[in-house]
């Protein structure tokens, strides 16, 4: 025996509309029916009061009116609006109305704006796994942050139940899920607990799919996480986003992008960091060694500019297609300028970048850490104009970088820095097979660009780049 | 107004605060000793300076300006500066 619902307000035309027809079907079968605001619309009697949501809630109401029939407990079928031909279907019955036969219903109260969240943490707040701390009244819930120690120095959003609740709503994947074991301390690091550090980095929901998977790239074992936190060296982990989304969340790959004053490329980086501090136990002075670090342990976070590039990506570099998008994981130095303001013929421009890459870490270290190049638009340019590729490009730095042995021992230039004597004859080149990555971003103007150099532990022995495909997952 | 917050940590540590690690020794210590300016609350900090100069730990002496209120920036500023701990007397 088939039994409806139906979900109304009175606020909505359309509702108001149809009240002939539900007080038609009303006398015909059992029709519950909730009123999301008055609750003697539409009849005096047998309307339930749903004006806390707590049915549309969990009917999930889109659109008032929604008419949902049963078989038993189990739903067979819905239509909302007013359609009379979808209603006549659902329903079994002929209809009669002298109103058109179509009218688009309007939002249920559930959809407002801000509510979702509210009500998310009205109804469903125990499927937030994570311990409650509660605040003493006198405290400020941002120095409440800081004396609890989750802050990397600067202010913390205060993660309450709405605002993780709310962050959650931008990946539909279950915030149980365990995306992995954070190091030092390797604690389980959930969808939940990534939410809860995102909001306190200061993201919007729409970022979280990003940061997610920022993380698991960052908690891959060629990624080497553990080392990276732990090094005296100066690195971090840089993130470089490729792809749709980092334009459609409104990511700065131009001008200042590896600066400040962008919200993604800053709060998105930071979230990385907050996981590995809060989630991981990783902080300075306890199991990160760094002598110096960098300043990019805030947040490194920035897009490569794909649009009206001569060159491939690096995402597309590594397999994936221009639609998709990625994350890309590197142990980064901060940044050193190379400035060119002469070079319009390419080889002269590619031995300016090779003299600026052949100081990374040390002019005699070689095969140690491997390099990101960021060129410039300007840069750029001279490449376009000859149609360098950026493989040509990649292979000429190649020749430029081999570096004959007798520069790069032990004792030469009055340094006793260097490799062993016996590599005296020999020719060596500064980075190891793939170990130096081409990208393309910044301002249009200026014949600038920038080398992030790496941790000095690369390849199989140290960290290599992570790229993973970022899981945009359509709204729930 | 208290407030409900969710904890960002793997939760292997206690939610409440843990005060700073104690010293096991004051050995090569250097002690300071804060006396609020509350009545007689020298005495006692006299009598812990006796026993602490008797076992040769280095001490320092600070005074708060009132009683009535928190100690000054600056004060508390010193005594951070020159001092691994610190001992308040609120006596009366």
């Amino acid at each position: 025996m088939d039994n409806y619902v139906l979900v109304v307000k009175e606020d909505c035309a359309t509702c108001r509309l149809v009240v002939p027809v539900i007080n038609q079907l009303s006398g015909l079968f059992h029709l519950k029916i909730y009123s999301q605001d008055n609750p003697n619309f539409p009849l005096n009697e047998d309307v339930v009061d749903d004006s806390e949501l707590k049915e549309s809630w969990s009917l999930n109401i889109e659109t008032v009116p929604t008419i949902i029939r049963y078989d038993g407990q189990s739903e067979t079928g819905r239509t909302f609006g007013w359609d009379k031909e979808a209603w006549e279907s659902l329903t079994g019955v002929s209809l009669a109305t002298d109103f058109p036969d179509f009218r688009p219903g309007c939002g249920s109260r559930t959809v407002d704006p801000g509510m979702p969240e509210k009500l998310a943490v009205k109804f469903d707040r125990d499927k937030l796994q994570s311990r409650r701390i509660a605040t003493a009244a006198e405290e400020d819930d941002i120095e409440a942050c800081f004396d609890r120690d989750w802050s990397d120095g600067l202010p913390l959003v205060p993660p309450t139940e709405l605002r993780v609740m709310r962050m959650l709503s931008g990946t539909n994947r279950d915030l149980r899920e365990v995306i992995g074991a954070v190091p030092p301390d390797y604690g389980e690091c959930t969808v939940e607990k990534i939410a809860v550090n995102a909001v306190m980095a200061g993201c919007k929901p729409e970022y979280l799919p990003v940061v997610i998977s920022s993380v698991e790239a960052a908690l891959q074992d060629e990624f080497c996480m553990h080392g990276l936190l732990a090094t005296t060296y100066f690195s971090g982990p840089m993130i470089l986003v490729n792809g749709p989304i980092s334009r459609a969340i409104g990511m700065n790959s131009k001008g200042n992008a590896l600066g400040q004053g962008n919200r993604a490329n800053a709060t998105i980086g930071r979230a990385l960091q907050l996981v590995i501090r809060n989630v991981g136990g990783g902080k300075p002075g306890g199991v990160d060694r760094a002598v110096f670090g960098n300043p990019g342990k805030y947040s490194y976070c920035f897009a490569e500019d794909e649009t009206n590039s001569c060159w491939e990506s690096l995402a597309v570099e590594k397999g994936f297609s221009s639609d998709q998008s990625t994350v890309t994981l590197f142990a980064a130095d901060g940044m050193q300028g190379i400035v060119d303001q002469k070079s319009r013929e390419p080889d002269s421009l590619a031995r300016s970048f090779a003299a600026g890459l052949r100081v990374a870490s040390h002019p005699k270290m070689i095969l140690a850490a491997d390099a990101f190049l960021v060129v410039s638009p300007e840069h750029e340019r001279v490449f376009r104009d000859a149609g360098w590729s950026k493989q040509q490009l990649k292979d000429r730095l190649g020749e430029l970088l081999m570096i004959p042995g007798t520069e790069l021992i032990a004792g030469a230039g009055g340094i006793a820095e260097g490799i062993p004597e016996k590599f005296a004859d020999s020719t060596m080149p500064k980075f190891r097979e793939g170990g130096l990555n081409i990208i393309r971003a910044g301002g249009s103007a200026g014949l600038f660009s920038a080398i992030i150099a790496g941790w000095g532990a690369s390849g199989k022995m140290g960290s290599v780049p992570v790229t993973r495909e970022i899981l945009v997952s359509s709204q729930a | 107004m208290s407030n409900v917050l969710m904890d960002p940590t793997s939760e292997l540590s206690s939610e409440h605060r843990e005060p700073l690690p104690r010293p096991s020794s004051l050995e090569g210590l250097t002690v300071g000793l804060l006396d609020i300016s509350k009545a007689r609350g020298d005495v006692f900090i006299d009598r812990i300076e006796d026993l602490m100069v008797q076992r040769g730990i280095s001490t320092r002496r600070y005074k708060k300006p009132t009683f009535t209120r928190i100690a000054p920036v600056e004060l508390t500023q010193q005594i951070a500066t020159e001092c691994d701990v610190v001992v308040e007397s609120l006596a009366d």
